[in-house]
C-alpha cells in the first residue's frame, strides 16, 4: 500500500486496521531464481531493488542469514558525505549522492534524509593542507565543499571549543553542505519494500551455506540453511562476512574484517546542527533526531568477527569528544556496539567480477559503507544484471590489486585504521 | 582488550602491542607475474574461526611473535616465536568447549567421560 496523505485519512477512519505488512516474507524459497542476492543489508537490498527497478529483473532473492539492515546497516553513524579525494570515488560516492536527494520520494518511504551538512575538522597543518587539496579537488569535480576559518566553524557549529589551548586545537575545518544523516533502519525498510512490492523474494533467517559451480566452474546455485537455490547469478553484498562467502567458491580477496564501535548518549536537546568530525583526533559525532548524541569511535587493531570492540577503543573517542565539546563531559552514554567491516588495503570498496564466471562481489566498504548505500546498490544492479561494471563503477574492480591501479582514500576515509 | 602472551615477556595489556597482520604469508620466489605478486601484498584468508597472526611488543621487549586467535570469540589460543611452524591445533576438550567448538551433546559426552 502506498503512503500517501489519501491513504492516511482512509486509515484513520478505519482504526488503522488497513495497513498490510511492508514486504512480503515467502514461506519458502523458490527452487530457482535470475539471480540471488547474498546479504540483506542495504548495500544489498537496493541492489535488488535497482535490478528490479531498472534492469527488469524481478524474479530475484535476496538472502540474509539474520534479519535485514540488522548488520553493518543498523549499526553504522548514518553519515553522508561525498568529500572524497580522487575522480572515481568523487563519481562514485557523488552518484549516491544524488540520489539521496530524491530518494524518499523514489521509494515512497521516508528515510529522513537531512543535508544538515558534514563538516570535517583540521588541527594541525598537515591537516589544513589535505583538507584544502580536497576542497580543491571537490570543487574542481563539482562537489560542493568549502574551507571554513575556526570562527566561521564555531558559527556553524556553536559547541565547538575553538580556543587555542586545546591539546590539539582547531586551525580550521570543511564544510560540505549536501552532507548530513538518514535514517539508517528506514534505508534498508524502504529498499526491502520498495523491492518486495516489485517482486523480490526477501528470505530472511537464510544462511547460505555453499556456492554450487558447475562442470564449467560458472555459479550454478547455493545452499542454504533453507535448502538449495538455484541460480546462474550471484551477487555477493555481505560486508565483514564476504571473505566468508567468497571461501565457499575458492576465492581470496584483499579484505581484512575488523571490529567498528558506535555509541549513543543520553537523548538531550538539540544542540548540534551538523555532523562534526576529526580524523586526527578519531572522533565524530552527530545528534539523532530523538537528541541522542551519536559517536563513532575506530575499529580494533587485529581482525575479529566478534561484533564487540575494546573498551580502549570507545574511551579513546570518548576523550577526544570531550576535548572537542566541553559541553557534553557530563553525558551519560546508552549503549554502544560494534558492526564488522571489511577493509581494504587502499580504502576503496571493490565492486564487479571475480574469477569465478556468475560471481559478482560489492565490498570492501570499510568504515564508510552507509554514505553510499543508494550509489553501491545503484551501480551493483548494473554489474549484475549485464555481467559488465558501468562507467562508475569499473575502476573499483578487483582487478586493481594485480594491476596496481589502487584508488587510495586513506585520507578521506576518515577512520584511521 | 585482548591480555597476550609475549613469548619473551609473558602476559601484558594489548595496549602495550601492535598488530602486524597475517602470520606465515610466504612469497614464492619461482611465480613472477602481477598475479601471484598482487596476490602476495594483498589477499589475506581473513579467516572466521583460529587465525595466525603477527603482534610486536612495541612497548615491551619489541620483538615479533606470532598468535593463534579465534576471531569469533578472540581467545587467544597460543603465542610462539617467529620462525617457529604454525603450532597444529589438537586442542584438548576443555579448551574446544570455551571456544563454543563442540557440539552440547558431544561436550556433555566429553565431562561425562572425564568423570
Amino acid at each position: 500500500m502506498q503512503f500517501s496523505l489519501l491513504n492516511l485519512i482512509r486509515q484513520s477512519f478505519s482504526a488503522n486496521q488497513g495497513w498490510t505488512e511492508q514486504w512480503r516474507s515467502p514461506a519458502e524459497p523458490k527452487p530457482a531464481y535470475d539471480a540471488i542476492i547474498i546479504g540483506g543489508g542495504g548495500h544489498g537490498l537496493a541492489t535488488a531493488y535497482y535490478m528490479a527497478a531498472e534492469h527488469g529483473m524481478t524474479n530475484i532473492a535476496v538472502v540474509e542469514k539474520g534479519w535485514i539492515g540488522g548488520g553493518n546497516t543498523g549499526r553504522n553513524t548514518t553519515i553522508i558525505r561525498s568529500n572524497y579525494l580522487w575522480e572515481e570515488s568523487e563519481a562514485l560516492y557523488n552518484h549516491a549522492m544524488g540520489l539521496w536527494q530524491d530518494l524518499s520520494h523514489a521509494l515512497n518511504y521516508n528515510v529522513m534524509y537531512s543535508p544538515r551538512g558534514c563538516m570535517m575538522l583540521a588541527h594541525n597543518t598537515h591537516d589544513v593542507q589535505v583538507f584544502k587539496r580536497h576542497v580543491h579537488a571537490n570543487r574542481l569535480f563539482g562537489i560542493d565543499n568549502q574551507w571554513l576559518s575556526p570562527e566561521e566553524a564555531k558559527d556553524v557549529c556553536p559547541i565547538l571549543d575553538i580556543s587555542k589551548n586545546m591539546r590539539y586545537p582547531i586551525v580550521g575545518a570543511s564544510l560540505q553542505r549536501r552532507g548530513g544523516v538518514a535514517r539508517h533502519d528506514a534505508v534498508a525498510w524502504g529498499y526491502a519494500r520498495a523491492a518486495s512490492a516489485l517482486g523480490v523474494d526477501i528470505l530472511q533467517k537464510c544462511e547460505v551455506k555453499g556456492i554450487r559451480r558447475d562442470a564449467s566452474g560458472a555459479v550454478s546455485g547455493v545452499d542454504t540453511s533453507r535448502g538449495p537455490i538455484s541460480t546462474k547469478k550471484i551477487g555477493v553484498v555481505a560486508a565483514g562476512n564476504t571473505s566468508t562467502v567468497l571461501g565457499m567458491a575458492g576465492v581470496r580477496l584483499p579484505l581484512e574484517s575488523f571490529p567498528l564501535q558506535a555509541l549513543v548518549s543520553e537523548p538531550i536537546k538539540p544542540l548540534m546542527p551538523c555532523v562534526v568530525m576529526s580524523n586526527t583526533i578519531h572522533a565524530y559525532m552527530s545528534q539523532s533526531d530523538k537528541g541522542e548524541l551519536v559517536i563513532g569511535a575506530g575499529t580494533d587493531a587485529y581482525i575479529s568477527y566478534s561484533q564487540t570492540g575494546g573498551l580502549h577503543i570507545a574511551t579513546h573517542t570518548l576523550d577526544a569528544i570531550c576535548e572537542l565539546f566541553p559541553m557534553v563531559r557530563r553525558l551519560r552514554m546508552l549503549r554502544n556496539w560494534g558492526g564488522i567491516v571489511d577493509v581494504t588495503p587502499d580504502r576503496s570498496p571493490i565492486i564487479g567480477k571475480t574469477p569465478v564466471p556468475g560471481l559478482f562481489i560489492n565490498c570492501g566498504w570499510g568504515t564508510g559503507g552507509f554514505k553510499a548505500t543508494p550509489g553501491s546498490g545503484h551501480v551493483f544492479a548494473h554489474q549484475v544484471a549485464t555481467g559488465e561494471p558501468n562507467r562508475i563503477s569499473a575502476p573499483f574492480s578487483l582487478d586493481r590489486f594485480v594491476s596496481g591501479r589502487l584508488i587510495d582514500e586513506a585520507a578521506a576515509a576518515a577512520v584511521a585504521h | 582488550m585482548l591480555l597476550i602472551p609475549c613469548p619473551y615477556c609473558g602476559p601484558r595489556p594489548e595496549l602495550e602491542f601492535r598488530h602486524a597482520g597475517e602470520a606465515h604469508v610466504v612469497r614464492d620466489p619461482s611465480l613472477s607475474s602481477d598475479a601471484a605478486w598482487g596476490a602476495f601484498l594483498y589477499a589475506r584468508s581473513n579467516t572466521r574461526g583460529v587465525i595466525a597472526e603477527r603482534w610486536r611488543h612495541a612497548s615491551g621487549c619489541g620483538r615479533f611473535f606470532n598468535c593463534l586467535r579465534d576471531t569469533v570469540s578472540d581467545n587467544i589460543l597460543q603465542t610462539y616465536k617467529t620462525g617457529e611452524p604454525r603450532p597444529d591445533l589438537a586442542l584438548d576438550a576443555a579448551t574446544r568447549r570455551q571456544l563454543g567448538d563442540v557440539a552440547p551433546d558431544q561436550s556433555v559426552a566429553a565431562t561425562e567421560a572425564a568423570r
